[in-house]
């Protein structure tokens, strides 16, 4: 089953094929395709246990596939090669699901760790000062640079995660349930700021999300993951009218009328869809 | 996407124009260094800024850029950018307003407040360790007015955990460091001929001090560890605060069992240890020194008075106590992180053993100006 994209469009930045993972007799992932497009917003959906971490983790490297072939931005995610994986870990940023701060260093040090790792001759002020700029960019005050991860909000560390994915201006950043225990306010604040970063950084985004706001919000193209593929990579509208068991229980269930009803009243006020252009090709 | 050699940022200045910088190339994080040093040696008089020529901009780029002209006063229309840098380059601009330094003092003054810090926080420290004394005896007196507040099953898990289960491990160590005493005294007595003092060293030595001091020790890094890490834990998954929802008391339900089970167990660990620390002293006797069993145990008939024994055990239940109190008291001010608990638990191992060593000293001088 191909995942949705037209021939005509430019080279995917991540592009799976035929991936398969298993956990010992439990097989995750059969054979699984997948592009994922410069400059979208890529919403990837499907209940517990359908493989959004591992497939994740996959084309990060976290985790060695059994099989099937990762690229992300034309390099090979499966090599051993250090330099080769240092090119892909460069260019990605990854907010992952708590933060996932280093609990001993202040925010502003966080950001600054891929600084002093891959740029080791930058002057000290101007890290410090890129730091701050990211740590703004996330939506922070400036005063929260100095605070310890403990010191934060759930909604504010996800938010200095963020700052610290964005650290290295990457190309393509991973969001891992990046609403997952925030309240409605501080959800829809935060998908407000993915889009505006999107859009401003010229993002290419990877979002794993559970939350039907986010997807009627942001994202430019959802992918459902289930029976250990991706049955569907397509516009929202699109895969609402999918006949598939999962997809009718998750897109109309009483909680996706609501997120619809919602999505349709914000229409006016809030305009995120400006990127339209660019996704519906 | 391997970029093909990067072509390093420039700064053109063209002749007819020469208040009007031009930049080329690529302006990001990789050239940091050079993008500041082709900033410093731009022309003095710059008027405007043509940015659109250049093939890669970051944060980075914009971020210097932006600086530059603004110590340069350089108005921001005055610098172009190529179109599709211009969401960037807001965005940065929004934020990129105000610049505080770095606040980090790394001087004396800093190393002084620190020491003061640390002074106060030790003080608080003890101040809070006595209030939870408090605590813990008035709660204990309540349960004796209200014996269906007690928790047998607890107590008796813990003192299984602090006392059974120790017993393989504190009967090894002062077997082992019997010997070492009987061995290192034996080597000194020898020249005077006395040899058979050795008898009375180890007895002395454990009966009164080591017996009970090292099941202190020993108990100070296994059980005030423990309790710290097991209730630490349940205070950052927000359990203690449910029992307190739930009405019922933290302190009942968690400190007084662990400390009446220490305050059991230690005085028979003891008796254990002391009981071990003789074995370890007859056993060098009868195959290093020639002291058979028989007169051994003979020698210690005349020579030891019980007193030895009481003072000994005497000061196993306050060891007991402050073991007790320190491992539970850190582990309910643990602070939601796992770090924390590891802190925690660090602090409330090292501070128990100091404080039982501190206490054995006060004891010992006390008992030798009493005279027992």
């Amino acid at each position: 089953m191909a995942a949705g994209t037209a021939s005509a469009t430019p080279e995917p930045v991540i592009r799976v094929r035929g991936l398969v993972n298993r956990f010992g007799d439990q097989v995750v992932h059969d054979g699984l395709d997948l592009d994922v497009l410069p400059g979208e917003i890529i919403g990837v959906v499907g209940g517990s246990g359908s493989g959004k971490s591992v497939l994740m983790r996959s084309i990060l490297g976290l985790r060695r596939p059994n099989a099937g072939e990762i690229e992300v931005l034309g390099i090979d995610a499966r090599s051993d090669d250090d330099a080769v994986r240092r090119q892909i870990e460069r260019n990605t940023g990854v907010l992952f699901q708590d933060g996932a701060l280093f609990s001993s260093l202040t925010v502003g040090e966080n950001v600054q760790v891929p600084l002093k790792e891959y740029h080791r001759d930058l002057p000290d002020s101007l890290r410090y000062e890129l730091a701050l700029l990211k740590v703004k960019l996330a939506g922070l005050p400036a005063d929260a640079l100095d605070k310890l991860p403990s010191q934060l909000s759930g909604g504010m560390r996800k938010r200095a995660g963020v700052a610290r994915a964005l650290a290295l201006d990457p190309p393509l950043l991973f969001l891992d349930e990046p609403t997952a225990g925030l309240d409605p306010i501080g959800a829809a604040a935060f998908d407000h700021l993915i889009r505006t970063l999107q859009q401003a950084l010229g993002l290419t985004v990877f979002l794993i999300t559970h939350d039907l706001d986010t997807l009627y919000a942001i994202c430019d193209r959802i992918a459902v993951l289930a029976d250990r593929q991706v049955i569907a990579c397509a516009p929202i509208a699109e895969v609402e009218r999918l006949d598939h068991p999962w997809v009718r229980e998750y897109f109309h269930g009483p909680r996706a009328r609501a997120a619809q009803t919602a999505r349709e009243r914000n229409l006016g006020i809030l305009d995120m869809r400006a990127s339209d252009v660019r996704s519906q090709t | 996407m391997t970029a093909p050699p990067a072509p390093s940022p420039r700064i053109h200045t063209d002749d007819r124009e020469p208040g009007r910088l031009r930049l080329s190339g690529q302006w990001t994080l990789e050239h940091a260094r050079r993008i500041g040093k082709q900033l410093e040696s731009a022309p003095a008089a710059v008027a405007a800024i043509d940015a659109s020529g250049v093939d890669r901009l970051d944060s980075l780029g914009v971020l210097q850029l932006l600086r530059f002209a603004q110590r340069r006063r350089i108005a921001f229309e005055d610098v172009t950018f190529r179109d599709d840098h211009r969401a960037l380059v807001a965005a940065i601009d929004d934020v990129s307003d105000e610049r505080p330094k770095p606040r980090r003092e790394y001087g004396v003054y800093a190393a002084l407040a620190r020491l003061g810090y640390a002074v106060t926080d030790n003080w608080r420290e003890f101040l809070a360790l006595l209030g939870f004394l408090g605590e813990v005896l008035s709660k204990l007196l309540r349960m004796a007015r209200e014996p269906s507040r007690f928790r047998p099953t607890a107590t008796v898990f813990h003192m299984e955990q602090v006392g059974l289960d120790a017993v393989p491990l504190v009967a090894l160590l002062c077997f082992l460091v019997g010997a070492v005493v009987a061995f290192l005294g034996a080597n000194v007595l020898r020249d005077f001929g006395a040899t058979i003092f050795v008898v009375e060293l180890v007895s002395i030595a454990f009966l009164r001090e080591f017996g009970v001091l090292l099941t202190a020790i020993i108990l100070a890094g296994r059980t005030a560890s423990a309790f710290t890490a097991q209730i630490g834990a349940m205070v950052s998954r927000e359990e203690v605060d449910a029992m307190r929802t739930l009405g019922l008391d933290p302190v009942d339900l968690l400190v007084i069992p662990r400390v009446l089970a220490l305050l059991l167990m230690l005085p028979l660990l003891t008796f254990v240890a002391m009981v071990f620390g003789l074995l370890g002293g007859l056993t060098v006797g009868a195959y290093g020194l020639d002291i058979p069993p028989q007169q051994y145990i003979a020698r210690m008939h005349d020579t030891m008075e019980l007193r030895h024994f009481w003072v000994g055990l005497a000061k196993a239940p306050f060891f007991a106590l402050v073991i007790a109190l320190i491992g539970c008291l850190e582990g309910l001010q643990v602070e939601g992180t796992a770090q924390s608990v590891g802190e925690r638990t660090t602090s409330s191992v090292v501070q128990a053993i100091s404080l039982v060593i501190i206490l054995d000293a006060f004891a010992a001088i006390w008992f030798m100006e009493v005279g027992i």
